[in-house]
């Protein structure tokens, strides 16, 4: 059993004892975080070369997904005639720090909701027009161009009471030991990150590049395409995309991820 | 048209050797995959890029399916003169996709 | 010998490969014989059919001229993370004058489905003989790269590559 996923359910049930305040502090102690010196960019784990392909802007193949995004966020669209630059401005001053602090509680809804729900929610609402299937090349375009503007920055997920519970959502699915193989995220990614698996290094599975180049892909994809990835590689039950369970996960990480640079559109392996 | 992303220094001197770089959205499908009901995925790739400089030709590759999606070359010419550096690309299928790019040479 | 339909025997590949390196040095019938089975255009990687395919490729461009080691310089990392996109440059030793340049760099994998990676063409207004791609690996393989110069001989060099499956596959 994992050592860590029991001090976790320990801690909460003594912090359920005790005051409010005192709740929050368990959490933010439990032993499935690192602290920030400690985290390592999946960026750190690349080869040479795979590193060079994502710095080079010229040569990193998100930014031909970007570019399209571009043009996207300039063509008005829908029945109400709007492009995103009508109520967003450029992108350079409008987006800025956005994707940064995504998934990001959503008073309409409710609950927290991931950037590509954003831009969903924005088009079929403000835009009037039909929303963009998941992981098609428009929302992905979207969603990078986005989350170039926010390149450099440190991901700022805010948690308040309203998204607490959805984090804690999040965080239970990364330690719960589930499927055929019986393994949680926190297993790989917290307890055995600086070993390989089958040739390929075991990151600490921090989305600091979201939407980004995957060269097993030969393509962009988004957090949600990458999470169902490793459950079907551990053989585990996958979500759809957009479904809450897999928000609040994408959430979970985010905010595990916190203070670390936003190198978005990144290149992995 | 495919999206394209080119890379040229947008001015030079006479008789400098400029790096030039060109990246180009295609799938390169190579002709040997399989879809998971076994059936084989038709080839559909870029054959060929042609570059020019003011209508000469500068540089030229010809591709195969061994070449990475999206396809990216990386090569070099001599700033001779200021004009147009033109980026041609034709593969299967009828494929075909130009970029242009200006150049100053003092 | 008879090559079996799926992979070769470690010793017919190895007595393949070391055929292949010892014949691109050599010119003339010699190649041929290290690669003595009647080829197919496309094989399947790993085979020595594809490295056959590979030698019968290099013997189309280059005919009966020797090809010289030197000049060339093929960079490839040594351990691949993704044999989708494996980062190539080839540099050539040139002036580059009119008089003496690279009219072409013809590059091969012999593991491959088909020995074909590209060929780039050159000539004396490149300035310096270098290019840069990415290229896809099948498998752990040699990769060759074979100049053409102006004056019409070749010079080759060849690089290594180990190349690993990525460890969970989306389709299962």
């Amino acid at each position: 059993m994992n050592a860590r996923v029991d001090n976790c359910g320990y801690a909460r049930q003594r912090a359920f004892c005790a005051a409010l305040f005192l709740a929050a502090l368990a959490q933010s102690a439990c032993a499935d975080e690192m602290p920030l010196p400690e985290r390592r960019s999946g960026y750190d784990f690349m080869s040479r070369e795979t590193r060079a392909m994502q710095d080079d802007d010229s040569a990193n193949p998100g930014m031909l997904w970007v570019l399209d995004g571009e043009a996207l966020w300039n063509t008005r669209a829908g029945a109400a005639e709007r492009a995103c630059a009508d109520c967003h401005g450029d992108a350079r001053a409008g987006m800025k720090g956005v994707a940064a602090r995504y998934p990001a509680f959503d008073a309409a809804r409710l609950r927290p909701i991931n950037l590509e729900q954003r831009i969903n929610f924005c088009r079929s609402e403000r835009q009037r027009a039909a929303p963009f299937a998941f992981e098609s090349k428009d929302l992905l375009a979207l969603a990078a161009f986005v989350a170039l503007q926010s390149r450099g920055l440190p991901i700022a997920v805010e948690i308040d009471e309203r998204s607490r519970p959805f984090l804690q959502a999040g965080r239970e699915a990364f330690g719960r030991r589930q499927g055929q193989l019986n393994l949680s995220c926190a297993l790989c990614h917290d307890d055995n990150w600086d070993k390989r698996l089958a040739g390929n290094a075991i990151t600490q599975a921090h989305p600091t590049g979201y939407p980004l180049y995957r060269l097993e892909w030969q393509g962009l994809g988004s957090l949600a395409r990458r999470l169902r990835n490793c459950l079907a590689g551990t053989r585990t039950l996958g979500y759809a995309y957009g479904d809450a369970e897999l928000v609040n996960l994408e959430l979970f990480l985010m905010w595990r991820a916190r203070g670390m640079q936003v190198d978005a559109p990144a290149v992995r392996p | 048209m495919a999206r394209a992303l080119i890379n040229v220094p947008a001015a030079a001197r006479r008789g400098d050797v400029i790096e030039i770089k060109a990246l180009i959205a295609h799938e390169m499908e190579t002709g040997f995959r399989r879809t998971q009901l076994g059936v084989l995925v038709p080839r559909d790739i870029i054959t060929q890029f042609l570059c020019t400089y003011n209508g000469a030709e500068i540089f030229r590759a010809e591709f195969h399916p061994a070449i990475a999606a999206n396809p990216f070359v990386a090569f070099s010419t001599i700033a001779t003169e200021s004009g147009a550096i033109v980026f041609k690309w034709t593969g299967d299928n009828g494929f075909s996709a130009t970029e242009s790019v200006a150049i100053s040479v003092a | 010998m008879n090559p079996r339909t799926t992979r070769a025997s470690r010793r017919e590949f190895l007595l393949a490969a070391g055929g292949v390196s010892a014949g691109i040095a050599l010119e003339g019938a010699a190649m041929l014989a290290a690669a003595a089975e009647p080829a197919s255009t496309t094989a399947l990687p790993g085979t020595r059919n594809a490295v056959v395919s590979m030698v019968q490729a290099i013997r189309r461009l280059v005919g009966t001229a020797a090809i010289n080691k030197g000049k060339v310089k093929l960079e490839l990392p040594p351990l691949v993370e993704n044999g989708n996109a494996v980062a190539l440059a080839v540099r050539v030793d040139s002036p580059m004058t009119q008089a003496e340049h690279v009219k072409a760099i013809h590059v091969f994998s012999e593991k491959n489905p088909q020995p074909y990676i590209a060929t780039f063409h050159l000539g004396a207004r490149a300035g310096r003989a270098s290019v840069a791609t990415r290229v896809r690996l099948a498998d752990t393989q040699t990769v060759h790269a074979i100049c053409e110069m102006s004056d019409g001989t070749f010079w080759s060099d060849s690089a290594s590559v180990v190349v690993t499956l990525a460890a969970c596959l989306e389709e299962l």
